[in-house]
């Protein structure tokens, strides 16, 4: 048993922290949120001189040797921050594809890209009518010649505007939830036939409505075997949903540490609100809640190389735990500041905001309290006779 | 005890019915929870039943209420919930209007109230200070005489919808050296374009422009504005946030609030199936209706008591921690109804003016938003908190 993290873990974790402080400000940030772009490609170009785009990959990938926690240390920094940039997409679940299942010939084309920073992706798995199931699609590749035509709809692609390609499951067969028929696809998002809506979301990111309309790719744009994709969905998903879990830890704890800070500050009746007992048990079970999706983060980092089954659970178990620690938090740090924390000014209502979307990112509370209660139903030995 | 409605009660909701169906303007039909009103839009119906009469139900007749029961007031509230009207604002017609009949002079009484029925007239309400939210007692704004006039210095902050008003009613320190913070208050009416008032917006979470900070600077009042007698404004201000929370629990309008989910959930789907028909989902708002149910009852009891002549007491405080922890589960459960699409940003693009289609179904871009205003309702009118601490100071007498 070993919590600690690796020097080089903690290293990017200081260097990051320090990086968010002295250039990700909260003003800084909302310039950013405002602007055109959205997001500051210098900022980018810095992460990955730090190295973070590289630390999750092995070294034969070209990257630093590092793994998921790695990628988790990241996360908690960004979620303190309320960093806008696209890890997720980008590191965790197009390099996830990559290292897991991308051919040489994929991994010499956008690994380097990808970890020098010159590369950005977004991951278009969500449609307008699929909710969380991975498997709902309604987009088609259809077989032609030795490559695929690819149409149909992806819903709130996170980053999609800021990206050069796309990661894009799509039906090569079966019917629309079958377990098999899944493929994945590298599109160029340049490429004749996409077309995109971009729109800000309400956490200070940009999304897209992603249109494939006839988009012709090569057989070299496939990932994985042709409509056996879906296992490999959904073990990147774990993956990005132990990040995003991650960053709601950070989120959670700064939004709970202001939230103790104002209360020592803020004074009615002629004392410190934070002296009322009723609130002081509140910023407690805030703390408790911090604590344990902490404790849950961790469990589902190091479990994700485990067995399926054993993936799946620890994950879910943790994005429900994680869901409802974000929830009560960002829903006290609001209550505890009181008008100021309905104020768009104030940092706080920023960590509410993101620390909401989370749940609604990769399945929310209900969606993971269902896998897991399916996968020990499943898990359950018959019993004797 | 019996829970059927009267032939009368019935033939009076046929009345209502036919009459807002007959008269509300169809173009604002379902837009009764939105903030992001124009002020034509939020005095439209204001306006229409002020000509009838029926803009202020509850108030005395001689000063232009209805006369209904307050099982008739029920049922209008019902009925106006079924169109999601927009109904006329609390601030004058349930807050400045009772004070202003119950305990300000004839003169106020003729030059005001008539503007508050016809909704001529917008008011804004003047309370809280950056440094007197919960501990409204210890404002600071002074009021000091000079001759005929008061002159007013100080800041209010969060009032609602002061980018629109005409008239504020303020409470003023106008005696420093009271023995208690609660004395040397007065209630002072302010119209809003006298020199001196300055309104700055306050953005929001969701996005919106609903509050301000209203800033005094040498506003000079005639005193004839004053209420009631110098000094007195506590009780009035108590009076008035006793009558705010009343109609905070806001049940009709969570029962549509309810029937509009069930149709989004209906609508939106999970493993291709209707979300309405998802188990734990059903559940939740299955949860919420029991919920609303229990309030609904408790309201009716209250409103039976209170007709018998025993004003709102303290229980009025149930009404707004409920009410409003039921509001704030609606908007979260729609929320999570619409998925993926709760994401979506476009308040802003409907503000520019520009006429982009919606991302995603078109009720899905207020969920996110609604659901960050609603956190308002549970720290406003008096803090979930402070009612807490009031049943536990008036009812439980700890
Ligand atoms: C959207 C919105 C609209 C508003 N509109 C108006 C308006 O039009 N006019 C107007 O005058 N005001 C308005 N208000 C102000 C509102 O009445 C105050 O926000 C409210 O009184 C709380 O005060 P505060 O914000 O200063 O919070 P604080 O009083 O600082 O409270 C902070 C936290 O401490 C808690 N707390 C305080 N005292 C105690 C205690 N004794 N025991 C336990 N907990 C306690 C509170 O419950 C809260 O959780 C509005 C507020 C909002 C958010």
């Amino acid at each position: 048993m070993d919590f600690n993290f690796t020097e080089e873990q903690t290293m990017i974790r200081d260097s990051l922290a320090r990086l968010i402080r002295e250039q990700y400000d909260f003003d800084t940030r909302r310039g950013v949120v405002e602007s055109d772009s959205g997001w500051r490609p210098e900022m980018w170009a810095q992460f990955a001189e730090l190295g973070l785009l590289m630390a999750p990959f092995s070294e034969d990938d070209g990257g630093l040797g590092g793994d998921a926690v790695d990628a988790m240390v990241v996360m908690e920094e960004f979620g303190k921050g309320l960093v806008v940039e696209p890890y997720i997409p980008t590191v965790v679940c197009a390099g996830g594809f990559l290292k897991h299942a991308g051919t040489a010939g994929q991994k010499e084309e956008h690994m380097a890209a990808l970890m020098g920073g010159e590369r950005v992706f977004a991951f278009a798995y969500a449609e307008p009518r699929g909710r969380y199931n991975l498997a709902d699609l309604e987009t088609t590749a259809k077989k032609d010649g030795s490559g695929y035509v690819i149409n149909g709809q992806k819903a709130v692609v996170i980053g999609a505007p800021w990206a050069s390609h796309l990661i894009v499951t799509a039906r090569t067969g079966g019917d629309r939830r079958d377990e098999n028929g899944v493929s994945v696809f590298i599109v160029a998002k340049d490429a004749e036939g996409v077309t995109t809506r971009d729109y800000p979301t309400i956490d200070g990111r940009r999304a897209s409505e992603v249109y494939f309309e006839n988009v012709s790719v090569g057989a070299d744009a496939l990932i994985g075997d042709e409509g056996a994709g879906l296992p490999l969905v959904e073990r990147v998903v774990d993956e990005a949903t132990a990040a995003a879990c991650a960053e709601a830890v950070g989120a959670m704890g700064v939004a709970h540490q202001m939230t103790v800070e104002y209360s020592r500050q803020r004074k009615q009746f002629g004392t410190p609100i934070g002296k009322f007992q009723v609130l002081q048990h509140r910023m407690v079970d805030m703390f408790m809640e911090h604590e344990q999706s902490i404790s849950m983060t961790y469990m589902a980092t190091l479990k994700l190389g485990e067995s399926d089954v054993e993936r799946k659970k620890a994950v879910s178990a943790a994005k429900v735990r994680i869901g409802q620690g974000g929830r009560f938090v960002g829903q006290e740090a609001i209550q505890i500041h009181g008008g100021m924390g309905m104020t768009d000014e104030l940092a706080v209502g920023h960590y509410f905001k993101r620390l909401t979307m989370i749940d609604s990112e990769f399945g929310n509370v209900d969606h993971h309290m269902k896998r897991y209660t399916a996968l020990s139903a499943a898990d359950m030995p018959v019993a004797a006779e | 005890m019996n829970l059927e409605f009267s032939q009368d009660e019935i033939a009076f909701r046929k009345e209502v019915r036919a009459f807002i169906e007959e008269n509300y303007p169809k173009e604002l039909i379902g837009m009764g929870s939105r903030e992001d009103l124009t002020r034509e839009q939020f005095l439209a119906w204001h306006k229409i039943l002020g000509e009838k009469g029926w803009s202020a139900p509850a108030w005395p007749e001689k000063y232009g209420g209805t006369g209904w029961t307050s099982t008739q007031r029920y049922i209008w509230s019902e009925e106006n919930a079924r169109l999601d009207t927009i109904m006329p604002l609390p601030f004058g017609v349930s807050m400045v209007g009772p004070v202003i009949y119950t305990f300000a002079n004839e003169e106020i009484k003729e030059r005001h109230l008539p503007g508050i029925l016809s909704g001529d007239v917008w008011w804004c309400q003047g309370y809280s200070e950056p440094g007197a939210g919960s501990d409204l007692a210890s404002l600071k704004t002074t009021a000091v005489r000079d001759g005929d006039h008061y002159v007013i210095n100080g800041q209010k902050t969060w009032t609602t919808l002061a980018q629109f008003a005409d008239w504020i009613f303020v409470l003023c320190r106008t005696d420093p050296d009271a023995e208690k913070p609660q004395e040397g208050i007065s209630f002072i009416l302010v119209d809003m374009k006298t020199p001196g008032i300055e309104v700055r917006p306050i953005r929001t979470i969701d996005g919106g422009h609903e509050v301000n900070e209203t800033w005094f600077t040498d506003v000079r009042v005639p005193v004839e504005n004053l209420v009631g007698e110098e000094n007195k404004g506590w009780t009035y201000a108590k009076f008035l946030l006793a009558h705010e929370r009343s109609g905070i629990a806001g049940v009709a309008r969570s029962k549509r609030g309810v029937e509009r989910l069930r149709e989004i959930a209906s609508t939106e789907l999970i493993d291709g199936e209707p979300l309405l028909g998802d188990r734990d989902f059903s559940r939740k708002i299955s949860q919420l209706e029991i919920d609303l149910t229990a309030l609904e009852f408790t309201e009716l009891r209250t409103l039976a008591r209170e007709s018998e002549g025993k004003g709102p007491g303290p229980e009025s405080s149930i009404l707004k921690v409920k009410g409003t922890e039921i509001q704030q589960r609606l908007t979260e459960l729609t929320m999570e109804a619409v998925g993926n699409y709760a994401q979506p940003y476009l308040r802003g693009a409907a503000d520019d003016g520009s006429n982009e289609y919606p991302v995603g179904p078109d009720y899905a871009h207020v969920a996110s938003p609604n659901y960050f205003n609603m956190r308002k309702t549970s720290i406003y009118g008096g803090s979930n908190e402070i009612q807490r601490n009031i049943i536990t100071k008036m009812i439980l007498g700890l």
